[in-house]
């Protein structure tokens, strides 16, 4: 399949300045100023596929939206290649930006003062989309988001689930290949939230669609995307399945066991006998977790051992989900996995 | 061209929007016209004339200067320093269209509604209350919208200029402020050029800035008249054009090094 987005060594640096401490030094500040040179993005290079549904994580400042904006056209890199739906971002600005939608969860795109459906009206002109094609497409965006009762409104009376929706539909108006969305589900309640990733899963599949975004709710990736690429201090550090990067960091399995009588820590030691097997009492009355490699024929030997010895009240399994696994990434770094 | 209309179109609703500012705007505008013709029929006394401008053209000068100031003037330095400063710039960057240019017709919708809700209803009342001597010639009015438009054009232009500097200068407040003051001075708005010494005169020939107020004033007085209104007019598309090229050079700079801020 074709690349929508190809992205080959980028490279991103910022020169800030720092500020000397002090009243002298805010004196001096006032004549020269000391400069730092940071690296937001760092030589990275990777591309997505027409049609695929892409996520891309880190913490705070690794560099996600720098690179989204330079994807946009927004920002000039300092160096690397960004070619984009076949367009160059920065050197054919306003062609290029007809072929992508972009929301930026923490930006608002609509007019404050106007009702939404000025908004939507100007960008058709801006786009220059024609009544036809806006008809169509529009109404299903206005039916499928349910926007229909908000029209009238000036955006700044919306809430902030109803702005996002129109926020999307503004995105949307030209009905793009690619979409950009940048933490679009920031703040938002777990109803419009599953609404908006439906809606996103229905665009993907009827109009095929691009989409990349980035997120810090992992329920978004585990719901709507296949592939993953984790950025960490401006270099990537994880480009693939978000199954594998769960299956390279979530080795080991929780069981906890709540047992009827008193257990002893040695009893269970000596029960499995093996190292990579580790027992700890729970808070809770007679309440034992063990901690063991995930693989299917330890998990069942354990059980069945545990279950003969010793009677059970209950018993859990306790996968490591994958909120975890990337907070041990962002703590640990890849390196240690 | 559609997509400019349309937001020539938008800025006429956000400012029936506010109406408030609206009302307020006419008082402030009376209020100023007033002070400004009392005080010069206080300066004139018994004179007839000053400097070859009667008092009678005087006063009409300063209404119409007040007037066509309503339809120049625009926050747009204001506007783009806050959306660079705030990061609304990049907002702006992902829509198919000249960034300035929407810039500009932001603020010609916002002349055009001001021109007709506010100049025209008021400079009927101020020309009832002040015994203002009115041309009704068509020639007149004519010349004076052309002037009018360049002068338009001179202060967004000037306006765009201050308001690209928040890019170099991150906090560019002071700068606006100073800028508006430089502007009601030297542009003639608060005292015609004729009244400046000789070498201040001398100076603002080289200057755009009575291209803004004084020139148009003028012509509606009818104190500049043939060949001196030919250059007057002259003098205004000259440094239409000459601003494209900063505006240009800075817009280019800035795009570049565009770094933006809160995320």
């Amino acid at each position: 399949m074709e690349n929508m987005i190809e992205v080959q060594n980028l490279h991103k640096e910022f020169k800030t300045f720092s500020s000397r401490s002090g009243v002298k030094g805010a004196f001096r500040d006032l004549f020269t100023r000391n400069y730092k040179i940071k690296t937001a993005v760092n030589n990275i290079s990777f591309s997505v596929k027409k049609g695929e549904m892409m996520a891309y994580i880190g913490e705070n400042g690794a560099g996600k939206s720098t690179t989204i904006k330079m994807l946009t056209g927004i920002l000039t890199p300092t160096a690397g290649n960004v070619k984009v739906n076949g367009f160059h971002p920065q050197k054919e600005r306003e062609k290029f930006v007809r072929s992508i939608g972009v929301v930026f969860g923490q930006r608002s795109q609509l007019w404050w003062d106007i009702a939404v459906q000025e908004s939507f009206r100007l960008l058709k002109k801006v786009y220059q989309v024609s009544d036809k094609q806006y008809e169509e497409h529009m109404g299903y965006i206005i039916k499928t988001l349910d926007l229909e009762p908000l029209l009238d409104q000036p955006v700044r009376k919306l809430s902030l689930g109803q702005r996002m929706r129109c926020e999307l539909a503004a995105a949307l108006i030209h009905n793009p290949p690619l979409l950009f969305l940048d933490e679009p589900t920031i703040g938002l309640d777990v109803l419009v939230k599953l609404k908006i990733r439906e809606f996103l899963k229905e665009l993907n599949q009827r109009y095929g669609t691009t989409i990349l975004l980035t997120t810090h709710d992992i329920s978004d990736i585990e719901a709507l995307c296949d592939r993953v690429v984790m950025l960490d201090e401006g270099k990537i550090i994880y480009d693939g399945k978000l199954e594998e990067l769960k299956g390279q960091w979530g080795e080991e399995k929780e069981i906890q066991f709540q047992f009827i009588k008193n257990v002893e820590q040695q009893d269970l030691t000596e029960l499995v006998g093996r190292t990579d097997v580790k027992w700890k009492k729970d808070e809770g009355e007679n309440i034992w977790t063990v901690s063991l490699p995930n693989d299917e024929t330890t998990i069942s030997m354990i059980i069945a051992k545990v279950v003969q010895s010793h009677p059970v009240k209950d018993m859990k399994m306790l996968e490591i989900s994958t909120e975890e696994i990337i907070r041990n990434i962002y703590q640990e770094g890849m390196s240690n996995g | 061209m559609g997509k400019y209309l349309e937001i020539i179109r938008i800025r006429f609703l956000m400012m029936l929007a506010y109406r408030t500012n609206y009302y307020t705007g006419i008082v402030i505008y009376t209020i100023n016209i007033g002070a400004y013709f009392f005080l010069w029929k206080a300066i004139y006394g018994s004179q007839g004339s000053i400097q070859g401008v009667t008092v009678t053209q005087m006063t009409t000068y300063v209404a119409i200067a007040w007037m066509a100031r309503a339809f120049y003037f625009n926050n747009l330095d204001r506007e783009i320093a806050e959306e660079i400063r705030e990061g609304k710039v990049a907002i702006e960057l992902i829509r198919p269209y000249n960034y300035l240019l929407t810039k500009v017709m932001q603020g010609l919708g916002e002349g055009i509604f001001r021109f007709f809700f506010f100049s025209i209803p008021g400079f009927i009342i101020v020309a009832f209350i002040f015994q203002l001597k009115v041309s009704f010639n068509l020639t007149t009015w004519g010349l004076f919208l052309l002037a009018s438009i360049f002068s338009f054009a001179i202060n967004t232009q000037l306006n765009i200029l201050t308001g690209l500097m928040a890019f170099f200068l991150h906090d560019n407040m002071g700068f606006i402020q100073a800028k508006r003051v430089i502007i009601d001075l030297f542009s003639g708005l608060t005292i015609p050029i004729t009244f400046f010494p000789i070498w201040a005169q001398d100076v603002m020939k080289y200057l755009p800035f009575q291209g803004i107020s004084y020139i148009p004033s003028m012509i509606f007085a009818e104190g500049i008249k043939g060949d001196s209104l030919l250059n007057a007019l002259l003098f205004q598309v000259v440094w239409v054009i000459l601003l494209c090229i900063p505006i240009t050079v800075i817009w280019y700079k800035a795009k570049k090094q565009l770094v933006v801020q809160g995320g």
